[in-house]
């Protein structure tokens, strides 16, 4: 690690103002992700700003009957919350299947959002990697690649975002509240992570002078029907192959209104609207769902070692709608997958 | 001194000594040494900077000098001689430098000590109270809860916070909120029951 100047943000104008002027600084809130990437000097920044202090801890009703989330809120405190609980289980069992319980004391709702990828490589000061070192080459497209995306990978990256709230997230249709020394901003949670494309050095569509001071909630939550289910090498404490995050509108055996997003296939949670319009107004069936799920995955693409998790990502997908129709969510406790 | 700096042009804010104390009074005291001489220090420095933190450890406070770098596991292993807490991946990856900060088990191998500037710390040397062990640390003797003890502190100190985070009812629960230590050795069963006993007592 390299040596850092170590700074302390005492309110956001403080921190916009501080992280604005030097494009070497890098704010830290849990730091699960930041110091681990620093000791393996993947991130070199020569300021450190803290903004652990900062007044944004609060979880608020919005006017509009949706929630509002500082983005200081650590992860166990958003599960734990009981309106999180309550009214967006979806949310709450994501972060449940994310990381450990020491982990999630520490993470904020932030820094969840900007984690980086968990590609071996991108880790790897040795190997070539174009989201480390852009222009160097990617070493996953022909090498290990197991973890990899199935889905809007590009020549330059094919990593995935190893987030599970994000997946939860990316169905609850959340904004993203971000502020600068230029103003305040809202990111609809679809734009907020970017594909990789030419450049995937670049993550997400926040700019490196602006902070994340909250995440909004709409009202709808899907409390009724919903599940977050996640595939991975372990029962816990993995990241995910496939992970599917759904919410369901359901009138009688009718789908009224049917969302699902997908973890560890892409660069960002995955939904497409053709896939949630195979399932509007249809009967909640297993065929309804098979066809959603081929929908989806019409132009998944797979590498030497992760072809698999095409296969997977179908099945994943036709069990959690089917878990999430009947109103029995995948259970984060007992990993039985019923 | 020389630039660190990849672009030496990059516009970058330099605080000031008086910003940094106004910030929240955490006081770099000199680039590169310990002494607490006079110096300013410059963020252009390739020398570590030190700052000044002070923090409580199982009740008895500490004011440190340290490089701004220094994890609150490297402190108290390397600074203030509390091996107890165990270092195995220093990726956040094995649970065996799990701690208790402000009532919260975490993981000290991903902070820097600086950022618990005032924390009140639990290590696994802070839980038996006058010589008698906690019940935890009694329950993994009687249970047979360790092989080689690597992983045990760290196991002790996240059922400590497990219990006091009272959301644990079954075995399958204990199991899964423990899933952040890992034990080489497989004591897992012995472990679970451990805990659940302790966890049973009324
Ligand atoms: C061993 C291990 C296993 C894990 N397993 C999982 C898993 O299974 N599923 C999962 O989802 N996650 C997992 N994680 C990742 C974990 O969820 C993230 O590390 C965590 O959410 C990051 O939050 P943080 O507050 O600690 O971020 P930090 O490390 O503090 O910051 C991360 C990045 O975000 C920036 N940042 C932070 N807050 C803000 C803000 N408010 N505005 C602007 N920038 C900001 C920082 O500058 C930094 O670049 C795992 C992590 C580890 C170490
Ligand atoms: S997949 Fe992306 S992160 Fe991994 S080596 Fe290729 S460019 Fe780097
Ligand atoms: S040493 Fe901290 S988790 Fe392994
Ligand atoms: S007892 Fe040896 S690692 Fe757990």
């Amino acid at each position: 690690m390299i040596n850092f100047h170590y700074a302390r943000a005492n309110d956001v104008t403080d921190a916009v103002r501080q992280i604005g002027g030097d494009a070497n600084a890098k704010f830290v809130a849990g730091g699960t992700n930041l110091i681990d990437l620093m000791k393996m000097d993947v991130e070199r920044p020569t300021t450190v700003i803290d903004i652990t202090r900062l007044p944004l801890k609060q979880i608020e009703r919005t006017p509009d009957g949706g929630l509002r989330i500082g983005a200081l809120v650590r992860n166990t405190d958003l599960a734990y919350h009981p309106l999180v609980e309550e009214r967006y289980p979806v949310l709450a069992s994501a972060i449940m299947a994310g990381a450990s319980q020491q982990l999630r004391n520490m993470a904020s709702t932030g820094g969840n959002l900007l984690q980086r990828t968990r590609c071996a490589y991108f880790y790897d000061t040795a190997t070539p990697c174009n989201k480390r070192k852009p222009g160097s080459g990617c070493s996953a497209i022909d090498g290990q690649n197991r973890m990899h995306a199935i889905l809007g990978g590009s020549d330059a990256c094919i990593a995935t975002h190893p987030s599970d709230m994000c997946v939860a997230l990316a169905v609850l249709e959340a904004r993203v509240h971000v502020a600068s020394e230029s103003g305040d901003r809202v990111i609809p949670f679809a734009d907020f992570h970017r594909l990789p494309g030419k450049t995937p050095q670049r993550d997400t569509d926040l700019d490196g002078g602006e902070i994340i001071t909250a995440v909004e909630l709409p009202p709808k939550g899907f409390a009724a029907n919903y599940t977050y289910l996640k595939i991975r090498d372990r029962l816990s404490y993995a990241f995910a192959l496939v992970s599917v995050a759904v919410g369901l509108e359901l009138d009688g055996d009718t789908i009224k209104e049917g969302r699902f997003a997908l973890g560890g296939v892409a660069h960002k949670p995955w939904r497409d609207q053709q896939a949630e319009a195979a399932l509007r107004g249809r009967p909640a069936k297993a065929a309804t769902f098979a066809r959603a799920a081929d929908a989806l995955l019409r132009d998944a693409k797979g590498y030497a070692h992760n072809t698999f998790k095409i296969d997977l990502a179908r099945r994943c997908i036709v069990r959690a709608l089917t878990q999430a129709a009947r109103g029995t969510p995948q259970s984060q406790s007992s990993k039985k997958i019923v | 001194m020389t630039n660190i700096r990849a672009d030496a042009s990059s516009p970058f804010h330099e605080p000031t000594r008086r910003e940094t104390v106004a910030a929240g009074g955490v006081l770099p005291v000199a680039a590169g040494s310990s002494s607490g001489a006079a110096a300013v220090p410059s963020i252009r420095s390739t020398a570590p900077e030190m700052v000044s933190v002070s923090l409580t450890v199982n009740g008895r406070t500490h004011a440190v000098v340290l490089d701004t770098r220094t994890t609150l596991l490297d402190l108290l292993r390397e600074k203030l001689d509390l091996t107890g807490t165990k270092k195995g991946c220093d990726q956040g990856q094995c649970g065996a430098c799990t701690v208790i900060i402000d009532g919260r088990r975490v993981n000290s191998c991903l902070t820097f000590a600086v950022m618990y500037d005032g924390a009140q710390v639990t290590t696994i040397e802070g839980l038996a109270n006058n010589g008698a062990l906690h019940p935890l640390q009694q329950a993994f003797i009687e249970h047979d809860a360790f092989q080689c003890g690597y992983c045990t502190p760290g196991q002790i100190c996240s059922a400590v916070g497990l219990i006091a985070e009272g959301r644990a009812k079954t075995a399958d629960d204990i199991r899964e909120l423990m899933s952040g230590n890992l034990c080489r050795c497989g004591a897992y069963t012995n472990i679970i029951a451990a805990i659940e006993e302790v966890m049973r007592r009324p």
